[in-house]
């Protein structure tokens, strides 16, 4: 038997690890899996949710987070692909101008 | 008692990639490091009682989106991260404002949120009771969900298609 409050703790430290790196980090690639990350902690508290109040839905919702995260991994790899192609850089700190 | 041991264990698992992925400075340990995660957290999804969503994680996260980024990784050679000023400035306002917001988003939990507890498979989540909720009820965000993906991948063909053979297909059509 675990408290429900570890559960959401142990969402909130991923989400905030998340956030740290997304800020922390200047390889594009690496702020994008800190995004990854926060998301799993989110999919984690609904997972804990759900099963705090037997609702299967929650399960649903984690299924649908998941399917919008591939989605958005596909396309953000391709848009960070076609950045370094025009830049030559990963730092993000050398992509601030939206002219070339 | 196991079920707190084994939610301890992979909890601190997770959490020590998290961290890792935060320390490490070349890309693809980052990303080890994240599948590190992922895969203790489907194994949180288990203790919970949740299997289709455990046995996702590890399908489309642990495999499929890891695969993508590892893939992207090596296409560019991406390199240890450079240190700049922003990263400085960053790191310097970054951090304890993490630690700040982290303490006192647990203190407010444990202190506010009771400590009802969260029996080991208390979910009775087959994948039979999981797909009559998804086809019946969820039915029309499932089906819009697979459009989305249908808009995804050919926004994917088109961004990482190398623009000379782009603009060849606009000369031959």
């Amino acid at each position: 038997m675990v408290p429900l409050s570890y559960y959401l703790v142990l969402s909130g430290i991923l989400f905030a690890c998340g956030v740290t790196g997304f800020l922390i980090k200047r390889n594009i690639i690496t702020i994008f899996m800190s995004i990854e990350l926060m998301l799993n902690g989110v999919n984690l508290s609904f997972v804990a949710f759900a099963a705090h109040w037997h609702a299967l839905s929650g399960q649903i919702f984690v299924f649908f987070v998941m399917v919008v995260a591939a989605a958005e991994a596909a396309v953000g790899l391709a848009i960070i692909i076609a950045v370094y192609r025009t830049r030559e850089t990963l730092n993000v700190d050398h992509v601030n101008l939206l002219k070339l | 008692m196991l079920h707190l041991t084994l939610f301890l264990i992979f909890g601190a698992i997770c959490v020590a990639g998290a961290v890792n992925l935060l320390v490490q400075r070349h890309p693809i340990n980052a990303a080890l490091s994240l599948v590190a995660v992922m895969a203790s957290l489907a194994v949180e999804y288990l203790l919970l009682g949740a299997e289709f969503v455990a046995a996702v994680q590890v399908i489309v996260y642990a495999g499929a989106i890891m695969v993508l980024f590892v893939f992207v990784i090596m296409l560019l050679n991406a390199g240890e991260e450079a240190r700049t000023g922003g990263s400085r400035v960053a790191i310097l306002f970054g951090i304890p404002g993490m630690l700040a917001g982290s303490l006192l988003g647990a203190w407010v939990l444990i202190t506010h949120s009771g400590t009802q507890e969260v029996p080991a498979g208390a979910l009775p989540g087959p994948p039979r009771e999981i797909a009559n909720l998804l086809f019946h009820d969820f039915l029309l965000p499932f089906e819009v969900t697979s459009v989305l993906v249908l808009i995804a991948i050919m926004g994917a063909v088109v961004l990482a298609a190398r623009p000379e053979s782009v603009e060849q297909q606009k000369r031959e059509g």
